[in-house]
């Protein structure tokens, strides 16, 4: 019937679709998780953590001083030389088995709380962060009875006890890869949650009470830098591990020389997301949003430079607005979410003055014009075209969503272009030419190169630095190495 | 009656000058530094490498990286046997600058022949080392997901003091079978050998800059290369022990990569066959993924 036909002009709304949060009871206070008891902090002081879309408080955490990491260490030192060093593989294996399911049983509670806490959109912390959490305990339990085979030599020894320090942008699962290989080869551990986002981590620490782990094995220490330092500094910790900025992986690999720690570095990026005129077009526009839009791009291995040829330029550019005209920015535990809130007042301060500077350097600036909402942080997808390499934009970390659009003409100028930084994390590339995949995947100095994809993550797949962007490898048979000795892995810092 | 028969032949004596970018200059500020053997016996004027030779020799091993560690394994393998062979050849020269350091004859031979043969065992690794330490990595989704190792870049190398010519080819070789450039501040009580592997570097295949030779004194040499912004790592196994500190700090500038970390503790027995820590600590793992579809 003709009346029935639908008219395309029609702009279909859509309805608020916000997930449910009465699966997570936040408790008004935390205390430490040492020893395997929650425990008031030595100094007695607690700060917030806010919800940073609303700005709202959502629990008071303490604050994790010196003597506090004395205490910590030390139950992490008992539990090497007693339950937990003294366990076979084979039962270690059990544990971390028991952590990635219960994981995945409470993953809807896990997500929840992880989006209310970062603000990230609750369709990345429930299909990303949380199942991806869960996968690294899986994997890496699977190790913990299998290090004589892992390749680096025979009867790999433990480190003893590490010290592991993670950011604020995917907490959750920066804790799983930080814990599920040290606790694998049979390390115990002492780790500090970022300063806005405890909260995943301290349901973590229940889950591990849950799990039964011996007392000590796992050790967690809300707090601020001054935390983190203290536990750096700490002469009882054998192995650092440090997920965040390049200049606070500077300061440590300053503050540890000389004392023999092991150390594994993951730090910032500024990574080029290349597209040739070849590639398929269409799907390189989602590659580019994925790149540098996913978790309102706080990812260290953002797709945060795209360098795309000149003669497609216009058309990819064109594409990428109308693209990004259909993304949806706003309260993160709407299911329809695309873009959430930044993390906290800081970072969107950092990245409003970095646009700021972007615009003032001659940079043309786009942004998706879309309602923001009152209160909590927030910014909306930015495009700089007419970016030139010297431009503070094509040169700083902004992790926020803002892309550096640059272009090229030929592939070696595009590797030219890509490497012109002092980071070397990740890269992509897009092309239907095989070879050319090849060819530029061999001169990206990136650790990570996704060909005609991007930001995928898996336990199996190493991921980690060239140059700036630190050392050492997470993930996979590579991430067991840093928490190891063994006749082949005898020095550097990282191991491997 | 006087003497006719002709004077005995004068011997002749080798100047003993840098090695970088392929070239054997002397130190551009014209220094030297007196190289004593047994009983105190004046052996050479060595170069006294200054900062800025150390600089030069960054440069070189910079520009020679992209070659090197383009070149096919097969190919730096090849090279690498073929500087074996040529040390062969000159294993007597090699003896005979042990010897008059102090190291017995029969016991120099020995050791020069491990050298010899340490070195062919890395050049059999450049074409090895990936299926080692690469992995096909089985993630979860359709995607096709590789691990290989790749070079550093330049690699500052402060060689051990120990005078032999294994301890030297132990920590040269496996930077260079992995496809790193170095810069190498030989031992600064016994740089000629490393000048004599210079020698013949520099008449075997390996190209121009790949190894860098720098005499002179190491603590004038080691905070320059550790601190500077185009060195990608640091080797502090010649490093005085006090100095190690200093240094790890001065490397954090760029995020270095730092071997042996910390205190090492142990003196590493050169005579073991090595592992492949030495092989690792200058590789960092790439990983590439590409969709699978049709």
């Amino acid at each position: 019937m003709v009346d029935q036909v639908v008219d395309a002009s029609q702009v279909w709304d859509y309805a608020p679709a916000p997930e449910a949060t009465d699966i997570v009871s936040i408790a008004p206070s935390y205390d430490l998780f040492i020893g395997g008891e929650f425990t008031g902090p030595a100094g007695g002081g607690h700060f917030a953590t806010l919800n940073p879309a609303t700005e709202q408080p959502l629990a008071e955490v303490a604050q994790a001083t010196g003597p506090d990491v004395d205490r910590a260490v030390a139950a992490a030192r008992d539990a090497y030389q007693g339950a937990w060093g003294r366990l076979p593989g084979r039962e270690r294996a059990k544990y971390l088995y028991r952590i990635a399911r219960v994981i995945q049983e409470r993953s809807r509670e896990f997500a929840v709380l992880e989006s209310l806490d970062n603000g990230k959109p609750i369709k990345e912390s429930r299909d990303v962060d949380i199942p991806l959490a869960a996968a690294h305990f899986f994997y890496y339990a699977g190790w913990a009875d299998k290090l004589e085979h892992a390749g680096f030599g025979p009867a790999p020894r433990p480190l003893g006890v590490a010290g592991q320090v993670i950011p604020w942008n995917f907490p959750l699962l920066m804790a799983a890869w930080k814990l599920a290989p040290a606790l694998a080869g049979g390390n115990t551990c002492v780790l500090k949650p970022a300063e806005t986002t405890p909260l995943t981590a301290l349901l973590l620490a229940e889950v591990i009470q849950e799990a039964g782990l011996p007392p000590g094995t796992v050790n967690i220490l809300t707090g601020d830098g001054a935390t983190g330092q203290a536990l750096v500094g700490h002469p009882g910790v054998d192995k650092i591990a440090f997920t965040g900025s390049t200049e606070v992986g500077k300061e440590i690999q300053r503050a540890i020389a000389g004392t023999g720690k092991k150390l594994t570095l993951e730090l910032g990026g500024k990574a080029a997301n290349v597209v040739f005129d070849d590639a398929p077009l269409d799907q390189a526009v989602e590659g580019i949003v994925n790149g540098i839009f996913f978790n309102q791009g706080h990812v260290c291995c953002a797709g945060s430079r795209l360098l795309v040829q000149e003669s497609v330029a216009d058309t990819v550019l064109d594409r990428l607005k109308r693209r990004l005209g259909t993304l949806r920015l706003g309260d993160p535990l709407d299911k329809n979410t695309d873009i959430g809130a930044i993390n906290s007042r800081q970072q969107l301060d950092k990245i409003t003055e970095l646009s700021a500077a972007g615009e003032q350097e001659g940079a043309e600036r786009w942004s998706l014009a879309c309602p923001i909402p009152d209160r909590g942080y927030w910014f909306p997808p930015t495009v700089f075209s007419g970016v030139s390499q010297a431009h503070r934009i094509a040169q700083e970390e902004i992790f926020g969503p803002v892309l550096s659009v640059l272009t090229f003409r030929t592939p070696e100028e595009a590797v030219a272009k890509a490497n012109n930084t002092p980071y070397g994390l990740s890269a992509g590339i897009w092309t239907e030419k095989g070879s050319r995949i090849f060819w530029m995947a061999q001169r990206l100095r990136a650790g990570v190169v996704w060909a005609n994809t991007y930001n995928r993550f898996d336990p199996a797949s190493p991921f980690g630095g060239y140059r700036e962007s630190g050392f050492g490898r997470e993930g996979g048979r590579h991430g067991l190495a840093p928490y190891l000795n063994a006749p082949n892995l005898k020095a550097g810092h990282a191991g491997a | 009656m006087p003497d006719r028969s002709p004077p005995a032949r004068l011997g002749v004596r080798k100047t003993y000058k840098l090695f970088i970018g392929g070239a054997f200059p002397r130190s551009e500020s014209g220094r030297s530094y007196p190289v004593t053997g047994r009983r105190g016996a004046l052996l050479a004027h060595a170069a006294r490498a200054s900062r800025k030779d150390a600089r030069d020799a960054t440069a070189a091993a910079r520009k020679a990286f992209p070659g090197w560690s383009g070149a096919t394994a097969y190919h730096r393998g090849q090279v690498l046997y073929r500087v074996a062979e040529l040390l062969e050849g000159r294993a007597g020269q090699f003896a005979e600058v042990a010897v008059k350091k102090g190291t017995g004859p029969a016991k120099a031979a020995q050791q020069v022949a491990a050298a010899v043969d340490r070195w062919v065992w890395y050049a059999g690794w450049p074409d090895k080392i990936s299926q080692i330490s690469g992995a096909a990595n089985p993630v979860a989704g359709p995607y096709f997901n590789l691990s290989v190792p790749e070079p550093t870049g330049v690699v500052a190398v402060l060689a051990p003091a120990e005078p032999s010519l294994l301890a030297l080819v132990s920590v040269l070789a496996p930077v260079i079978a992995t496809g790193n450039t170095v810069v190498l501040v030989a031992s600064e009580q016994a740089p000629l050998a490393a000048i004599s592997l210079a020698e013949v570097l520099a008449t075997s295949d390996v190209p121009g800059g790949v190894v860098n030779v720098l005499t002179g004194y190491t603590a004038e040499l080691a905070p320059v290369l550790a601190a500077h912004m185009d060195v990608n790592a640091i080797d502090l196994t010649g490093a005085d022990p006090a100095a190690r500190a200093d240094l790890e700090r001065a490397a954090a500038g760029n995020v270095k990569r730092v071997f042996p970390a910390g205190p090492d503790g142990q003196a590493e027995d050169w005579t073991a066959t090595p592992g492949l820590g030495r092989m690792l600590a200058f590789l960092e793992t790439k990983t590439v993924w590409h969709p699978v579809g049709t």
